[in-house]
């Protein structure tokens, strides 16, 4: 029988699948960072198990940390109680942890590719839901919560209802300045927040294949703000070029026997999928969000949509709250929009193909007056490479703040937060009401939009430029 | 976990779709360490003021209410994070059951979890369902899990679907771990046989 890419990581992986119960399947690995791992390492405790396999996890710090005066205590007892809780778990389960001062350090979806800990053909979770990410390596990885946390720390399984498959292609080639978010973005906007429900997405087609591995993983990364489990691409010599030589790839003759089974991975040819997307390359604008969804979103050619023009009543209400929420009206040009705030980073585009296309924008730019733009990089290595390629003085002369990594404004949680009313271009994931600081309005876009946006204190048609 | 027993309760209505996952519990509460105490965090942004107070307008400040175990909800609700912090939330603040046509995947496997029953409904079913609360707020529902059934006052009752194995654990209150330990040889198997196809994995 011909089959999914998808397929075959789930028949490598299955280990009991019996009538009556859910099937179990193997996990390789298990990434790990400091709010959605406390409760299952006390739930390991009271019960009196242990991690079965230490090697098999990557633990990082990243949802709480501050990004500037590391040096200094954590101010927030409650933050800095989390962040030792994890370091203690951590030592006393024997687990390999880059805490906030270790220069491996930064957003575990970034940190973990770094290290070439993801390899194609793997089962990878971690308490995230954008765990997603890893999928660019053609590994099905996906988000589990803490109760899963501790299950796999104790049995390196899962119990779990297959999913079905849905191909998403984007033929032809991407327009200059569109990006894997523009794609990621397009996609939620078409088949909406819940129109990955149940599946798992494999992106196929000449603008994936064109696509760099830090593109994959942003687009494999907003995987689930459609919905999806998991989203996946399949490996190629690009994803090989990657993964050789770093710390946690295979070595020695390891790598051409590793690199043979990766290749026996891809979807066979003629396979099966319940449902195939396709997009144009060359039709996908770059996009902006306009509500409090990542469905919510339009070409930045657009205007704000208005509510009438949706024909589901659901929809209807949902755009009427939405624009409520945003302070904007019905048929205003998205390039009319001001913003007050630039946040460049997070798991999304926090790497350093990220800060390299906004610093081509931002070169020679200056902030607009009363905008705050921030750049967070997702890691203290993009950090470094950042700095050496000198971009980080391209930033700071555009009046940008250059940060040290964490998760910072996606989710708000470090003090890096929008004040009530205020509106951001943000690259990060999510622009839920609140997501970025009470009463706070967020717009999605792409690094370079982003960049864009700091320097014009508006939205802008980069294409323009 | 605690077995989920038959009950009769009265039953609140969310008539939104996509509730996420950061309304039910904001960001600024997922600094603990513990699991317990979520629930006075329930919706946090949307049920109080910034004074503290409790908003009027929020649905479930509603007196009629008050103590209800059962939350009927729009469309794809809990989607966004996969925080467990949500259910948590959920099931302190008092409900034990959700009523909707959709759930995102990771926070419909969290509720199962944590004693949560979540139904699923055809779209008709949970506009009949919406229609009789909002006729008469404060109405009670009978849930029963053993029989797959919601029974109504108006007779807007129903049986629904659900996998035997998630069932089974909520009737018994049983830890999936405990379940899953029962194959520990199988697991260990399926490691010798791992370690021999993928040893660069191991090595």
């Amino acid at each position: 029988m011909k089959k999914t890419m998808y397929e075959k990581i789930w028949d490598s992986h299955l280990v009991v699948d019996e009538a009556g119960q859910a099937p179990l399947i193997y996990v390789d690995r298990h990434l790990m960072h400091e709010v959605t791992s406390p409760q299952a390492f006390e739930g390991l405790k009271l019960s009196g198990r242990k991690v079965r396999n230490p090697h098999s996890i990557l633990a990082t710090m990243d949802h709480c940390v501050p990004t500037k005066n590391r040096h200094l205590p954590i101010a927030d007892p409650i933050a800095k109680k989390q962040i030792e809780t994890m370091a203690d778990n951590c030592r006393e389960n024997g687990l390999n942890l880059y805490d906030m001062k270790n220069p491996n350090n930064g957003v575990i979806h970034v940190v973990v590719p770094e290290h070439g800990f993801v390899h194609p053909g793997m089962v990878v979770v971690c308490g995230d839901s954008h765990t997603a990410t890893h999928g660019a390596f053609g590994a099905l990885a996906f988000g589990i919560g803490t109760s899963e946390v501790e299950h796999v720390m104790a049995t390196q399984t899962l119990p779990q209802k297959k999913s079905k498959t849905m191909q998403v292609v984007v033929n032809g080639s991407l327009s200059k300045y569109a990006s894997a978010k523009d794609i990621a973005l397009a996609i939620t906007g078409k088949i909406g927040t819940a129109g990955g429900t149940g599946y798992v997405i494999e992106y196929t087609g000449s603008a994936i294949r064109e696509l760099s591995m830090e593109g994959r993983m942003t687009l494999c990364n907003m995987a689930i703000e459609a919905g999806a489990r998991a989203g996946l691409v399949a490996p190629d010599e690009k994803t090989y070029e990657y993964l050789k030589g770093r710390e946690f790839a295979p070595a020695g003759d390891y790598w051409d026997q590793a690199v043979a089974y990766w290749k026996s991975l891809t979807s066979d040819e003629g396979a099966e999928f319940d449902t195939t997307i396709v997009f144009e390359g060359a039709d996908i604008a770059p996009q902006v969000s306009w509500g409090t969804s990542p469905e919510q979103v339009i070409g930045v050619d657009g205007v704000v949509p208005s509510p009438d023009s949706f024909e589901d009543e659901g929809k209807r209400k949902a755009c009427e709250g939405a624009l409520a929420y945003m302070g904007l009206t019905a048929n205003t040009k998205i390039t009319d929009i001001p913003v007050d705030l630039v946040f460049i980073g997070s798991c999304t585009n926090g790497r350093i193909e990220d800060f390299r296309i906004a610093a081509e924008v931002a070169k020679g730019t200056k902030v607009a007056p009363g905008v705050t733009a921030l750049a967070v990089p997702g890691s203290y290595h993009v950090k470094q490479q950042a700095e050496d390629e000198g971009l980080d003085k391209i930033f700071i002369e555009a009046g940008w703040e250059w940060r040290d990594p964490g998760c910072s404004m996606c989710l708000a949680m470090n003090g890096d937060e929008l004040t009530k009313g205020q509106r951001s271009a943000s690259t990060s994931n999510r622009n839920f009401e609140g997501r970025q600081g009470k009463g706070g309005r967020t717009h999605l876009v792409s690094p370079a939009m982003a960049a864009a946006a700091a320097a014009a204190g508006h939205f802008v048609d980069i294409r323009t430029l | 976990m605690e077995p989920y027993l038959k009950h009769h309760s009265v039953a609140a209505l969310m008539d939104r779709n996509n509730v996420d996952t950061d309304q039910i519990i904001p960001k600024q509460f997922l600094n603990k360490v513990e699991r317990s105490g979520f629930g006075i965090h329930l919706f946090h942004d949307w049920r109080f003021n910034d004074d503290g107070s409790d908003n009027a307008e929020f649905e479930l400040n509603k007196p009629a209410f008050k103590g209800a175990k059962i939350l009927v909800a729009g469309d794809n609700f809990g989607c966004g994070s996969s925080r467990e912090h949500a259910p948590w939330a959920i099931a302190d603040y008092g409900f034990n059951t959700i009523i909707s046509t959709s759930y995102a995947d990771i926070f419909y496997n969290n509720c199962f979890k944590n004693g949560i029953l979540a139904i699923r409904v055809n779209q008709e079913q949970l506009e009949q369902l919406m229609a009789e609360i909002s006729a008469n707020e404060g109405v009670s529902f009978i849930v029963d899990l053993e029989n797959q059934q919601v029974i109504t006052p108006a007779g807007n009752g129903f049986t629904f679907e659900i996998d035997p194995f998630r069932k089974g654990n909520l009737l018994s209150g049983l830890d999936d771990i405990g379940l899953t330990l029962k194959h520990i040889d199988k697991i260990s198997a399926y490691e010798v046989t791992h370690k021999q196809t993928f040893p660069w994995l191991w090595a």
